[in-house]
């Protein structure tokens, strides 16, 4: 183990590489995986690195087993994660309610492409933006985390460990072909730098029979395997103690309810957006990711001109950051929601301000590339009008 | 109270004394074998993980048994197994499931398992048919049987499940009936003592859905006919194909004598 968990220092490193050391740095041990543009290289970069730190590195037979895999490794206590694109988001989809069924920490690295099918895998898209809210049945929530740059790929690919290991939830990492693709210059902080969160677990020698390890709005401790918890994890609806009740109406309600809450109380601290210049705005641009930085870089661009232009940028997709848009943006005359999709996040936008602000959805002129700064420009001097 | 208490009652979970089994299921005959072979071994439930898919067969250990257990979504305790296995090499992980969750819905899981053999123990319980969904056509169901989606008899072939975890690279493959639990006890102590992928297809009653669809009756006149049809694999070396139609052969199919640890 010459090689260090934490690589600290300045880097000009490949997006999904950056991704793959946060997830190193922030005590990943176990990675599943299977071959797809354009999230490939975090598996290739993790089955050379995860070795040398001593953990384990798997490339599975598609993806349901690479998160099926996942979910039983975190099950022993390791911090898992996967990575994939969108065929492979839709196959995950299933297993990933069993995560937040079974409170299963982990991480989802989607980084995403063009869709709907086989779409064009290389070509950035935000396809996948819903999916990750609503993918897999039932009723439950999500948290899920979008990435600007090869920087975040790192910073909030730790953060999503934190996250998973603070509310035992799956949480998505939404990066596209653009960030996990481009290259720039990162830099990694020392070990003792990088805030690591580990999930709770029940007192050593417990008796197993008291042990409550599930269905607590402030997070049960976690029954991992081979402590003698002799834990009981399933998917179907259960009990504090993980018992299948499979009858009762109550339980049901008991369980969406629990498992719901424990994400909405703490949505304070997951919710985080960059907002700049938005006091005075007339217009704010809103975008997520990679189009989230386009529109930061256009509005500086307006505000040059002599334009009041302010933008906002939701680090956090999953919960939806409706309290804080309309903090920075109910004031504006207009909002232009600027997303690499055809408007997946509009209803969410509108729903949150509508009422005050008009909302408009503006995709690139060509859908997978970034949209053209000249062309939001003329649409910013046309709404100013 | 009375004193007298199951000798493998201490295996149990705390307050799951009573099973969901229907009356005449298999799932107990197999549910105990495994605890004797446990008990003969001598190792402590802590040491294990349990795995299982949804099916009847995936409460034999959920939640009945007191060990760690996990239930995993339709057809995916191998893939859920792999990923325990890798992470804690130490645990002694056993999977128990039924034909249609590892054979079809988990089938690919089945043979990537098998090859990559990795220390498993996968016991099948192959009941020929969907149980808890109530008596659909599974890719073990035999041809011209009667199911709740095949009204005018199965026209597929079904899988010899022993003979493709083989083909794949299984390690330690047996096969038994329920009419057979204590050779199913013994090929499961092999198994556990097995470094490998060992594989057990236990051939079961379904009296409730198989018997009463396919005429061969209920649980008793079920498992006279697994006495009947069972081949012994020395035996079956004589037989033509023709006489082994419809037969089962059984006994330790691959790696047998194979007992270090």
């Amino acid at each position: 183990m010459a090689e260090p968990a934490v690589r600290t220092g300045r880097h000009f490193m490949q997006g999904n590489v950056a991704c793959a050391e946060g997830a190193l740095a922030a005590g990943c041990r176990f990675f599943a995986g299977y071959p797809i543009t354009p999230a490939t290289e975090i598996a290739e970069h993790l089955a050379r690195r995860l070795p040398e730190v001593g953990g384990i590195c798997v490339q599975m037979e598609d993806e349901i087993s690479s998160i099926g895999s996942v979910i039983g490794a975190a099950w022993t206590g390791a911090k898992a994660m996967t990575a994939t694109s969108g065929p492979g988001m839709s196959l995950m989809q299933e297993n990933i309610g069993y995560a937040v069924a079974t409170e299963t920490p982990c991480v989802i690295v989607d980084v995403q492409r063009g869709g709907p099918s086989t779409g064009i895998p290389a070509v950035p898209s935000q396809g996948d933006m819903v999916q990750a809210r609503h993918g897999s049945h039932g009723d439950y929530q999500s948290v899920a985390l979008a990435p600007c740059s090869a920087q975040e790929m790192f910073d909030l690919t730790v953060r999503a460990f934190n996250i998973a290991e603070q509310l035992r939830v799956p949480v998505y990492l939404l990066a596209d072909a653009a960030v996990g693709h481009m290259r720039e210059v990162i830099h990694i902080p020392s070990e003792d730098r990088i805030a690591r969160a580990e999930r709770r677990l029940p007192e050593a020698g417990a008796d197993p029979f008291a042990i409550r390890g599930f269905l607590d709005e402030e997070v049960a401790p976690m029954p991992i395997f081979g402590c003698g918890h002799q834990a009981h994890v399933t998917g179907s609806c259960h009990d504090e103690r993980g018992m299948r009740n499979v009858v009762d109406a109550e339980a049901i309600d008991h369980f969406v309810r629990t498992l719901a809450a424990k994400v909405l109380k703490r949505r304070g601290e997951l919710v985080e957006v960059e907002a700049e210049g938005t006091e005075d705005a007339e217009v704010v641009l809103v975008g997520y990711g990679i189009v989230g930085r386009a529109a930061r870089a256009i509005a500086r661009q307006a505000r040059e001109g002599g334009l009041r232009v302010g933008s906002a940028r939701p680090l956090t997709v999953w919960p939806f950051a409706d309290r804080e848009l309309e903090e920075l943006c109910g004031r504006a005359r207009r909002v232009l929601l600027m997303e690499n999709n055809l408007g997946q996040m509009l209803p969410y936008v509108r729903a949150a301000i509508g009422s005050r602000v008009e909302v408009e959805a503006l995709p690139p002129q060509v859908l997978g590339t970034l949209h053209r700064p000249s062309a939001v420009l003329d649409k910013i001097k046309e709404v100013l009008r | 109270m009375s004193a007298i208490a199951h000798p493998l009652g201490k295996y149990l979970r705390p307050g799951c004394e009573v099973t969901t089994f229907c009356p005449g299921c298999g799932d107990g005959t197999i549910a105990q074998s495994l605890l004797r072979a446990i008990d003969q071994l001598g190792w402590d439930l802590d040491e294990f993980v349990f795995v299982c898919g949804i099916g009847c067969a995936g409460w034999i250990p959920s939640p009945y048994l007191a060990a760690d257990t996990l239930h995993t979504t339709h057809g995916r305790p191998l893939a859920f197994a792999t990923g325990v296995k890798l992470a804690r090499p130490d645990r002694r992980v056993v999977v128990v499931s039924g034909d249609g969750d590892l054979a079809a819905i988990g089938g690919n899981h089945l043979i990537h398992a098998a090859r990559r053999d990795l220390d498993l123990v996968v016991i099948c319980v192959d009941n020929r048919i969907y149980g808890m969904t109530g008596g659909q056509v599974a890719p073990t169901t035999p041809p011209g049987i009667r199911t709740t989606t095949t009204p005018l008899g199965s026209v597929e072939r079904p899988f010899d499940l022993c003979r493709l975890v083989e083909a794949a690279g299984a390690t330690f493959v047996a096969r038994w009936t329920t009419a057979q639990p204590r050779f199913i006890t013994r090929s499961i102590t092999k198994a556990l003592q097995h470094r490998g992928f060992s594989f057990i297809e236990l051939i079961s009653q379904c009296p409730v859905h198989y018997g009463k669809m396919s005429g061969e009756g209920g649980a008793v006149e079920m498992l006279h006919g697994f006495e009947e049809n069972a081949v012994p694999l020395r035996r079956a070396a004589q037989l033509s194909p023709e006489e082994l139609a419809g037969k089962w052969v059984v006994g330790e199919l691959v790696g047998a004598g194979k007992r270090e640890e």
